[in-house]
């Protein structure tokens, strides 16, 4: 009785799931293509020699982290307002896919800091907002981790979410304001225009970077939540419901 | 329902918080203690010279603050996880925002109460006088106090009712705190040397900011959390 049953609804979600691969090869090779187009065809800075290049990587990381931040916000809104689970496996997901990035833009912050300014870390107002929202971002899934029954983990992350993600320009500001600034952040507007077109294209490539990274995890979310209603009805003896796979 | 049902409701939870505390008054002891204590060790680990202690004050007041009272938000729901009192304060009719605004009141002044113990033993401690401007310097530590406990009740309706309680509410809540402890900080430390470049008013806004954004989207999410 149960064999046929368990085994269907996943199919719909395995099926996106395989086609999506395609996405992750093109995002891959174009990522690829614009840092090679990025390190290849810029000159050394003056100052930081090929040092200067770590920028391809670190700015767009520092800018689709954040963007991260802004779905999780989003999503969280969206799930409180409207009650539906996709919108909770996608602000995990893209907390998740933060995290990394958010890590990412430290860890290559603290390498360029180390020959520039000759420490590993300096209470620069970018680094130390940076570091305050990779701990939000952590916090919020410690929170998730920690809740075990699906809809009290939803409503709660969803809260700790959007607080969080209101909290990430307040941080932002208060970080600044307590440290003059001292090195503006790059961006295409405030580099030499020699990086700047490296550095959009490399933002459009961590982009679709982002979308593959939040897409798959949230198909591994889904994949997960099925297959926890499935043991969840298999314990209760209940027929396994179909509407865990639909949409 | 109307409001005055509401404000009647936010009293009576209040009450009952601070009644439970009154009664075990252990509690509140042992939280004031631990406060002054940590204002002792950063005393030792600053070494006992009077110009870095005083720069250092201000910071450390703040940081002995939130090691503290962090324990009173875990606190103001494990009363409620004890015999299902929880399920019983949500079956009364009303709104549920009610129970939040109760909570932080009793928890405002529970911190309150503890600061007017620490801050003499600060003072004294780390060499401090009191400025001319000392109005001020409590309206920044009132709205410190506000913000911290603001998200630290609303934080803990969550963590409190979680396997691992004891870490995640400061995991939680730290981290937000960055903005409060920056402001409180500075403001007070400007305020302390007689703030010649004028800085405080900017940290005082920031803080009225903050309370007043995380005040709002606390109690507009409390509602849900709540329930859960």
């Amino acid at each position: 009785m149960t064999g046929v049953t368990i085994a269907e609804p996943a199919s719909p979600s395995r099926t996106r799931a395989a086609r999506f691969p395609g996405f992750g090869l093109i995002a891959a090779l174009v990522f690829a293509a614009t840092q090679a187009f990025a390190l290849f065809t810029t000159p050394p800075d003056r100052d930081m020699g090929n040092l200067v290049k770590i920028l391809f990587v670190h700015v767009p990381a520092a800018q689709v982290g954040l963007l991260s931040v802004a779905l999780l916000l989003v999503s969280s809104v969206l799930y409180l307002w409207k009650r539906d689970e996709r919108y909770d496996l996608v602000a995990a997901s893209a907390a998740e896919v933060g995290v990394v990035l958010t890590a990412l833009t430290l860890a290559l912050g603290s390498i360029w800091g180390r020959p520039t300014w000759g420490v590993w870390w300096t209470w620069d107002p970018r680094l130390t907002s940076t570091a305050v929202q990779l701990l939000i971002l952590v916090g919020y899934l410690a929170l998730r981790s920690f809740v075990d029954e699906a809809d009290r983990r939803a409503v709660w992350s969803a809260a700790v979410g959007i607080l969080g993600g209101l909290n990430v320009p307040i941080v932002y500001m208060s970080v600044k304001w307590w440290r003059t600034l001292h090195q503006m952040q790059s961006s295409p507007s405030t580099v030499d225009p020699v990086y700047a077109w490296g550095l959009r294209l490399n933002d459009v490539a961590m982009l679709l970077l982002l979308i593959f990274f939040v897409r798959r995890r949230y198909e591994a979310a889904r994949t997960q939540r099925e297959a926890e209603e499935m043991l969840e009805s298999a314990a209760l003896g209940r027929p396994v419901p179909n509407e865990a796979a639909n949409g | 329902m109307s409001w005055k049902s509401d404000i009647e409701r936010v009293r009576a939870v209040a009450w009952k918080d601070l009644t439970v505390e009154r009664h075990t008054k252990a509690n509140f002891n042992s939280v004031a203690f631990l406060g002054a204590l940590i204002l002792m060790l950063f005393g030792f680990a600053l070494g006992a010279d009077s110009t870095a202690l005083r720069t250092a004050a201000a910071g450390v007041l703040w940081l002995a603050v939130l090691f503290s009272g962090v324990l009173a938000f875990a606190r103001s729901y494990q009363v409620e996880l004890e015999g299902s009192a929880l399920e019983s304060l949500l079956l009364y009719p009303g709104s549920r925002w009610t129970i939040y605004a109760g909570k932080l009141i009793a928890n405002l002044v529970f911190v309150g109460l503890m600061e007017i113990v620490i801050i003499p033993v600060a003072l004294a401690l780390y060499h401090l006088q009191v400025p001319d401007r000392w109005p001020t310097l409590i309206a920044v530590l009132m709205l410190g106090t506000f913000g911290f406990v603001t998200l630290g009740t609303f934080y803990a309706a969550m963590a409190s009712r979680t396997r691992a309680r004891e870490v995640l509410l400061p995991l939680l809540l730290f981290p937000m705190m960055v903005p409060v402890l920056l402001a409180a900080t500075e403001a007070s430390n400007a305020l302390l040397n007689g703030d010649p470049m004028g800085n405080s008013g900017a940290w005082i806004r920031l803080l009225v900011a903050f309370d007043a954004i995380f005040f709002v989207a606390s109690m507009f999410a409390f509602e849900y959390v709540i329930e859960e």
